[in-house]
């Protein structure tokens, strides 16, 4: 396992809050969050709702901008990146996998898994051949033509999955990738996750309010009020880590 | 990236065929009024230019003008020319090959029973020379009958069809009004002119017998001049005009109260009135292209809203705002291409249709559809803009939350 205190740190949070609205309807998201990832690390992050869990990731997902703090990704600020920076920034470090897995309806698995190639400027036959590739990684080679309504919420998730793999990202951002899943299917999941993660060294951040998904992680954060009230290793971390 | 775009702007339209099609309709419609207009109304100048240089290029015209006389300058009709004008212009110009009065009345012509309205012309043998108008029967008129205005005619074929039918006519007698003149001759028969009006239907008089017994004076309104071959229309025209100046008494600096016109002037005045009509009737089709162009904004920005979800997907993968712009972009304009190709084949299909029905040459300018290709690329620039960039301007996390 690569991760570990001399592994290079990937994501570094220092002071960072996120505020929304002004004067009375403030409110503080994210009120001064300071946090290290290294590089293969697998880190849950768990809270109650309103807790800004999901702030946190979109922050960390370069999809928001924090108010204030310093965000360093692989020791570079870029927490003052303009829209189209943190584009580019998405495009080639991180890979996102949601809740509502969020595929393109009416189009093919592997076009879905194409996407993010396309806006890396890939050729369509190199396309083609990182899609499968990552389709394979997610065992679903065999359904690379057909459409998402014609696949179970498992698979779906699977081939959302394999669109985040397919563009090679530092960092694998997962909001509630288990939410619309039974407990069957999302074991399914955290174990491709974790194999995955042993295959690349992939560092996996992921949102989750179920603490069975979050054990398959190494460290648990937990936050409450826009603050982090606890980072400890999880069972399994602890087991890796001795 | 270009060609991928513009194969997924393919696909997101071909998704939505019914859609697709009824968003385009009006461009199709505009595109296709504009060029069914153009081309009928290119068709029709071709035809009337074509029509007024069939009666000669060598033909001049020449008619009494207007004149602007004492001193709150009112507008008076100039004074008629007389015979012995065209005489003496004869005599004094020497380009001039021959020329003819052409006096004009509508009147009835009747024999026996049949009776039929029709215009009679005052005129001599040069206006049949003038007008390069030959004879199918009978003879033109004796050097005696014109001198003496005797009351003989010659028939076009739609008077004689109306009057006698497929007989010979010559020798017979008809009547136009009060005077009663006997048939000497039937001209070839000319059809219609681009205007519709029915060049056959003419009986012709010897020009002192029109002044004599139906005009009841000596004027001359028309006169009808060939000039010779070899020699200039441009330099005929300002010897007439010298020699008509002077014969009329104008002073230097006055205008000229008489008009010179010759055929290619004539076509060009005729047609500058089908263009004008033209330009009129495209504008207002214009009009209809402008109103499908914003058919396919409203569409496009249905489309946004339909499609912001995906949009939060592209940008969650990395796309940057120009490049969802570019797509949506893309795609407009990608619709109303579709639609100004549709519209020039039903533009064109019309205008044939039309031109057959018309019976006038079906002439499709290439700059008329290459304007209308591109004057649809530039719609869908203009009315793909704005849902474009409310497309590049979503957020991220507010559109992939939008279900």
């Amino acid at each position: 396992m690569s991760s570990g205190p001399e592994a290079a740190t990937v994501i570094e949070l220092r002071g960072i809050t996120r505020i929304y609205g002004r004067g009375e309807a403030e409110v503080r998201a994210l009120d001064g969050i300071d946090l290290t990832i290294r590089a293969g690390e697998f880190v849950a992050i768990m809270g109650p709702s309103g807790s800004g869990k999901s702030t946190a990731m979109n922050v960390i997902g370069c999809l928001d901008s924090p108010t204030s703090g310093e965000y360093l990704f692989n020791g570079v600020d870029v927490a003052g990146l303009d829209r189209d920076q943190r584009a580019l920034l998405r495009r080639h470090y991180l890979g996102f996998v949601f809740q509502g897995y969020n595929l393109l309806p009416r189009t093919p698995a592997l076009e879905n898994v194409e996407l993010p190639l396309i806006y890396k400027g890939l050729g369509a036959a190199e396309r083609q051949r990182r899609a499968l590739a990552a389709l394979d990684q997610v065992g679903l080679a065999h359904r690379a033509d057909h459409d998402p309504s014609e696949l179970s919420g498992g698979q779906q998730q699977r081939v959302a999955i394999a669109r985040a793999l397919a563009g090679s990202p530092e960092v694998l951002l997962a909001d509630e990738p288990t939410g619309n899943l039974d407990t069957h299917r999302s074991a399914e999941i955290m174990e491709l996750l974790v194999r995955l993660r042993a295959e690349t060294g992939l560092t996996i951040v992921m949102v989750t309010h179920e603490e069975d998904m979050a054990d398959y992680a190494d460290r648990l954060i937990w936050m409450v009020d826009g603050k982090i009230a606890d980072d400890r290793p999880t069972k399994r971390g602890v087991r890796h880590a001795g | 990236m270009l060609g991928e775009t513009i194969r997924l702007a393919v696909r997101a339209i071909w998704r939505n065929a019914l859609r697709s099609f009824l968003t385009v309709l009006g461009v199709v419609i505009g595109v296709a009024a504009v060029i069914a207009m153009v081309t009928v109304g290119q068709g029709s100048s071709a035809q009337v230019t074509q029509d007024v240089e069939s009666l000669g290029t060598n033909l001049l015209m020449i008619r009494p003008g207007q004149r602007q006389v004492g001193p709150n300058r009112s507008s008076e009709t100039a004074r008629p020319f007389d015979l012995r004008d065209i005489e003496r212009l004869i005599r004094e110009v020497p380009a001039i090959e021959t020329a003819s009065a052409a006096e004009q009345s509508a009147m009835s012509a009747v024999s026996g029973s049949y009776n039929h309205r029709t215009t009679v012309v005052g005129a001599s043998n040069a206006y049949l020379d003038a007008t390069d108008w030959a004879l199918v029967l009978g003879r033109r008129f004796l050097s005696g009958e014109e001198q003496g205005g005797r009351a003989v005619c010659i028939l076009g074929e739609t008077v004689r069809q109306e009057l006698f039918g497929n007989t010979d006519p010559v020798g017979e007698k008809i009547r136009l009004e009060t005077l009663s003149c006997e048939v000497i001759g039937v001209l070839e028969a000319k059809g219609a002119s681009s205007f519709g009006s029915d060049r056959d239907d003419i009986v012709m008089l010897p020009v002192r017998g029109f002044q004599r017994r139906i005009a009841g004076n000596t004027n001359v309104n028309l006169i009808y001049v060939a000039v010779r071959d070899g020699a200039s229309t441009d330099v005929a025209k300002s010897e007439i005009e010298a020699v008509l100046r002077e014969m009329r008494r104008i002073g230097l600096g006055e205008e000229d109260d008489f008009n010179v016109m010759d055929m290619k002037q004539f076509a060009t005045m005729l047609t500058g009135i089908t263009d004008v009509l033209t330009g009129l009737l495209a504008a207002v089709a214009a009009v209809s292209l402008l109103v499908g162009g914003i058919g396919i904004m409203n569409i496009m920005l249905v489309s946004v809203t339909e499609r912001t979800h995906e949009i939060g997907i592209r940008l969650a993968v990395g796309a940057q705002a120009r490049q969802v712009m570019q797509q949506f972009l893309v795609e407009a304009i990608v619709l109303s291409l579709m639609g100004g190709l549709m519209g020039i084949a039903l533009g064109l299909g019309l205008a044939a249709v039309a031109a057959q029905v018309m019976a006038i040459p079906f002439t499709p300018e290439p700059w008329v559809v290459l304007g209308a290709f591109g004057f649809s690329a530039l719609v869908g620039v203009v009315f793909g803009y704005f849902p474009a960039r409310r497309a590049a301007r979503l957020d991220p996390i507010e559109a992939l939350r939008h279900q």
